[in-house]
């Protein structure tokens, strides 16, 4: 239950999320989630979006590079605890990467978007505990 | 031993290389005669030559050995900016059938003429290092060496129609089309400045084309200094061989020398071009094997003689021969030019050596740019360098590693400390030409 993230490399100027959102809008791709990470002279885009080999490939001839990593997409209780509950299981005490709120809901619940360092051992773990990785096709709904 | 870069089945020499491997006391002889024309050509027809001669009492007949050539005066690069346009030919204009002409960045440019016998000559010296590398009558050429006052596109052009190859005179840019011409001609091999093929590697992998699957088999590189990493970059991702012809255009342009298939240095053309190693300080002839400043005077040449150019660049000749059987001396491949050269917080520092270490710190060549400046009344080295689609993470940290790995790389390479900024791809300037490689942003003191 991985979900493919696009992560795009882009210097720390004015514009470039722009050229970035604008070149997706172009090519029909559509984008579900945004995050930044920044440092000083370059950022780093986080993206969930509906096509990712696709927008890879837009974002490459529009003279940018990205990848795509898997992250694990987890429902959680939308009430106060709900993420320390999920964070007190054995998932808890896996090497979490970064971690970021999905801006939509499923079920009543939140979704939280956790990059482990191990995805396959995080998942295992995930297995034993009352929650769920869910798949790409629940996420984009 | 066979090698089927110069010799026929019969393991002959090939009768358009037979030059190259001439007895030496014949060349040297050969050597001799064409020098004493030379020195009395540009003595009788250019001013300042004659000058130059008469202030150290120097009469054309004193050149009675090869060993008195070191008694000549030198030519500069500045003496053919004094002199712009026509002050150092040797003959009318109307036997000029060609002129060339440098950029002029840094004011006048250069001028460089041919007669109709310069032309030839030229030609068959790149024809020579061309078959000297491989390069056949059969070969489609895809030649990206830019065309026009740049002695580059027409010199190498010259060299393979003097060899009855087929010449696409593409010269640079369109970079997309490149590839596309590659593919759809069939291209066989290829010439331009290594910086650019670098470029269309790039863009071809961008359009998702694999120059491997491609007929091109060999390209013949130069016009700037490129080093032993960029080669077998470039023979990794394309399946190529690369080789390295040398020139400049106050010689003659691409041909004063060019490597052989065993690519253990260049094959100075020494039946028309006569190399010495100097001292750079003490301008001291030196001997085969020590490195200096390598130092070209024409022999041959009608339009322009040039006696002793001092050409910037450093390097040696070897003192061994070169397995192929070549008479001519070799030179060590051009790491780096004086005029290249940086000067950071006293220590010299050369492009090259950046490229090295940003090899040595990914197995990838990115494209890179350094930049100087003044901070706080500090001068500072900063290298921008473009990140790949292979070196982009969504983490963090390892982006902040892969700066780190390109900071300690260079840091130890060059003993001073740098600054390395990971930038886009496309995002730093490129010439379809040479690379420009350093922008110099210090206060002059």
């Amino acid at each position: 239950m991985k979900i493919p993230q696009v992560s795009v490399f882009v210097s720390n100027r004015p514009g470039r999320l722009h050229a970035v959102c604008k070149s997706l809008a172009d090519a029909g791709v559509n984008l579900l989630s945004l995050t930044l990470a920044d440092s000083g002279e370059f950022g780093l885009i986080r993206l969930i979006v509906s096509d990712p080999e696709k927008a890879v490939d837009v974002l490459a001839k529009a003279g940018l590079s990205a990848t795509i990593t898997d992250v694990v997409a987890c429902p959680v209780n939308a009430a106060i605890g709900g993420l320390a509950e999920l964070l007190s299981t054995a998932v808890g005490s896996q090497q979490i990467d970064y971690m970021y709120a999905y801006p939509s809901t499923l079920n009543g619940s939140n979704i939280m978007i956790l990059r482990f360092q191990d995805t396959d051992k995080a998942i295992e773990a995930l297995k034993a505990t009352n929650f769920k990785a869910i798949s790409k096709e629940e996420l984009l709904g | 031993m066979r090698s089927t870069a110069w010799n026929d089945e019969e393991n002959r020499v090939l009768p358009e290389m037979a030059l190259d491997f001439m007895p030496e006391e014949k060349l040297r002889d050969l050597q001799l005669q064409r020098m004493r024309a030379t020195v009395k050509l540009a003595y009788e027809k250019v001013p300042l030559f004659r000058e130059r001669m008469d202030e150290k009492g120097l009469k054309p007949e004193d050149i009675k050995t090869l060993k008195d050539v070191a008694k000549l005066p030198f030519t500069m690069k500045k003496d053919l900016r004094d002199t712009y346009p026509y002050g150092l030919f040797a003959v009318d204009l109307s036997e000029v059938v060609r002129l060339h002409a440098s950029s002029g960045t840094t004011g006048k440019p250069i001028v460089v003429g041919y007669t109709k016998e310069d032309m030839e000559v030229w030609a068959q010296v790149v024809k020579r290092g061309l078959l000297a590398c491989g390069f056949r009558s059969t070969d489609i050429v895809q030649n990206f060496f830019g065309y026009g006052l740049f002695t580059g596109g027409l010199g190498i052009h010259g060299g393979f129609e003097a060899l009855g190859a087929t010449v696409i005179p593409i010269s640079g840019g369109n970079t997309e089309r490149q590839v596309m011409l590659m593919k759809d001609f069939g291209v066989t091999a290829v010439g331009g400045t290594p910086s650019y093929f670098v470029r269309i590697i790039d863009v071809a992998e961008k359009m998702g084309v694999d120059l491997r699957d491609l007929k091109v088999k060999r390209g013949i590189f130069g016009a700037e200094p490129w080093s032993d990493g960029m080669r077998d970059y470039i023979e990794e991702k394309t399946g190529i061989k690369a080789y390295d012809i040398y020139g400049l255009s106050e010689i003659v342009g691409p041909g004063v020398g060019c490597e052989c298939d065993c690519r253990d240095g260049i094959h100075i053309f020494e039946d028309h071009f006569y190399p010495e190693i100097v001292d750079p300080e003490t301008l001291e002839p030196l001997p085969d094997g020590e490195e200096g400043e390598l130092v070209l005077s024409t022999l041959s040449k009608k339009a322009m003689p040039i006696i002793r150019y001092r050409t910037r660049d450093i390097t040696a000749i070897e003192k061994t021969k070169c397995k192929c059987g070549r008479t001519i001396r070799r030179i060590r491949r051009i790491g780096r030019r004086s005029d290249d050269m940086i000067i950071m917080r006293g220590v010299n520092v050369f492009p090259s050596q950046i490229e090295t270490a940003l090899l040595r710190a990914e197995k990838a060549l990115p494209h890179y740019q350094i930049v100087l400046d003044t901070k706080n009344n500090m001068d500072t080295l900063e290298v921008k360098v473009e990140v790949s689609r292979d070196m982009v993470s969504d983490s963090m940290s390892d982006m902040e590693q892969l700066n780190k790995k390109f900071k300690h790389s260079i840091e130890q390479i060059l003993g001073i400390s740098v600054i390395v900024t990971l930038c886009e791809p496309d995002s730093l300037p490129r010439s379809e030409g040479k690379a420009k490689r350093v922008v110099d942003n210090r206060k002059k003191m």
